[in-house]
């Protein structure tokens, strides 16, 4: 558990080291992100078995993290308490945006996809 | 009357102190969590937008500084950076599935995430927003805590980034099954894939509920469009706008 933590910390902290160095736009924490599958994909290959149980335990400790993860949004949120007339102002405006956006990027990405497997269904048949 | 005065000393310590504030924070979510699990994971009973509305009820009533929570609440602040990290894992268990559907996954992905972003932004335009909200709203069809971190490296507003985010995965939730079911998209992987990749994480608590198929790929768009949109972000903020 603890190993596991040691070592989402550290690709967390590649992942800021590297944003950082290279003036990236990418928040480190994706870059570690990312560090961290290729990684594990990477490590796929070995059969050592600490090595096995270390990516059980980083995988366990994953899960646990994520599935409280809206939780961990609450403390940034409630700061919209300071944004509140700004937002009421453009409330409508705000909706607006979300709604219609919303709606069209499910129904374009769902049609794209739904279109892109038949084509490549066809192709494999 | 020493009594009062006892009382009243030890309320003024606790607002300084981080374990009242972790203590109402997770009181709130597990509130907000309860109601939500009660109402069969409806979308609009959403644990975070009352975990926020109980929180700064709380901070108006008694008249508290943002800035006194949020030191309080830090701790947890903080696990956003390792729970964003620890989204390579509904990556990598379903590595399998994206090398077996690598093409249609990509290019989906791709022009959905670029999509997601320019529609907001010609939207926010046509609505007339300043330049500030617009780029606290650009990010919003990837999971919160990495919308808020794009949020804060192109100098939006980060908290409401958090609200807009979570609007937009309350929206999405409550209306996927309508759109889909009118634009008549029956292939569930597809149905999955675009409900994660525009409404994150309520988008994909609401497609695992009804279909197991749908939930997997709601998850790994999730997680895919997440780091998609972090490297289109900077490179259409830098090329276009």
């Amino acid at each position: 558990m603890l190993r596991a933590f040691f070592v989402i910390l550290l690709f967390q902290l590649f992942g800021e080291i590297i944003q950082k160095y290279f003036l990236l736009i990418i928040p480190g924490p994706v870059i570690g992100l990312i560090l961290l599958l290729f990684t594990l994909i990477f490590l796929k290959k070995i059969k050592s078995k600490k090595i096995l149980n270390l990516k059980k335990s980083v995988v366990n400790l994953s899960n646990a993290i994520t599935s409280y993860l809206s939780l961990l949004f609450v403390p940034i949120g409630v700061g919209v308490v300071m944004h509140v007339s700004y937002l009421e102002q453009n409330l409508f405006q705000v909706l607006g945006v979300i709604i219609i956006g919303t709606i069209i990027t499910i129904a374009l990405s769902a049609k794209l996809m739904e279109i892109l497997n038949k084509i490549i269904q066809k192709k494999n048949d | 009357m020493t009594n009062l005065e006892n009382l009243y000393e030890i309320w003024v310590y606790l607002q300084t102190e981080p374990l009242f504030w972790l203590t109402i924070t997770i009181g709130a979510y597990l509130i907000g969590d309860f109601l939500y699990k009660k109402s069969n994971i409806n979308p609009l009973v959403n644990p975070v937008a009352i975990s926020i509305l109980i929180i700064s009820g709380i901070l108006i009533f008694f008249n508290i500084d943002y800035e006194r929570y949020f030191n309080g609440a830090k701790f947890i602040h903080f696990l956003l950076g390792p729970a964003t990290v620890a989204l390579a894992i509904p990556i990598y268990n379903q590595i399998k599935l994206v090398k077996k559907e690598a093409l249609s996954i990509t290019i989906t992905l791709i022009i959905g995430s670029l999509f997601a972003i320019f529609i907001t932004y010609y939207l926010a335009k046509i609505f007339k927003l300043d330049d500030q909200l617009i780029l606290s709203m650009l990010p919003r069809s990837v999971t919160a805590p990495i919308s808020m971190g794009i949020s804060e490296l192109i100098n939006g507003i980060p908290s409401i980034t958090a609200i807009i985010t979570i609007t937009t995965g309350i929206v999405g939730a409550s209306l996927a099954t309508f759109v889909l079911d009118f634009i008549k998209v029956r292939d569930m992987t597809a149905r999955g894939f675009a409900i994660g990749l525009s409404s994150h994480g309520i988008g994909t608590a609401r497609a695992m509920s009804r279909n197991k198929t749908a939930g997997i790929f709601s998850a790994l768009a999730l997680a895919l469009s997440g780091v998609a949109v972090s490297i289109i972000i900077p490179i259409i903020i830098k090329f276009i706008l």
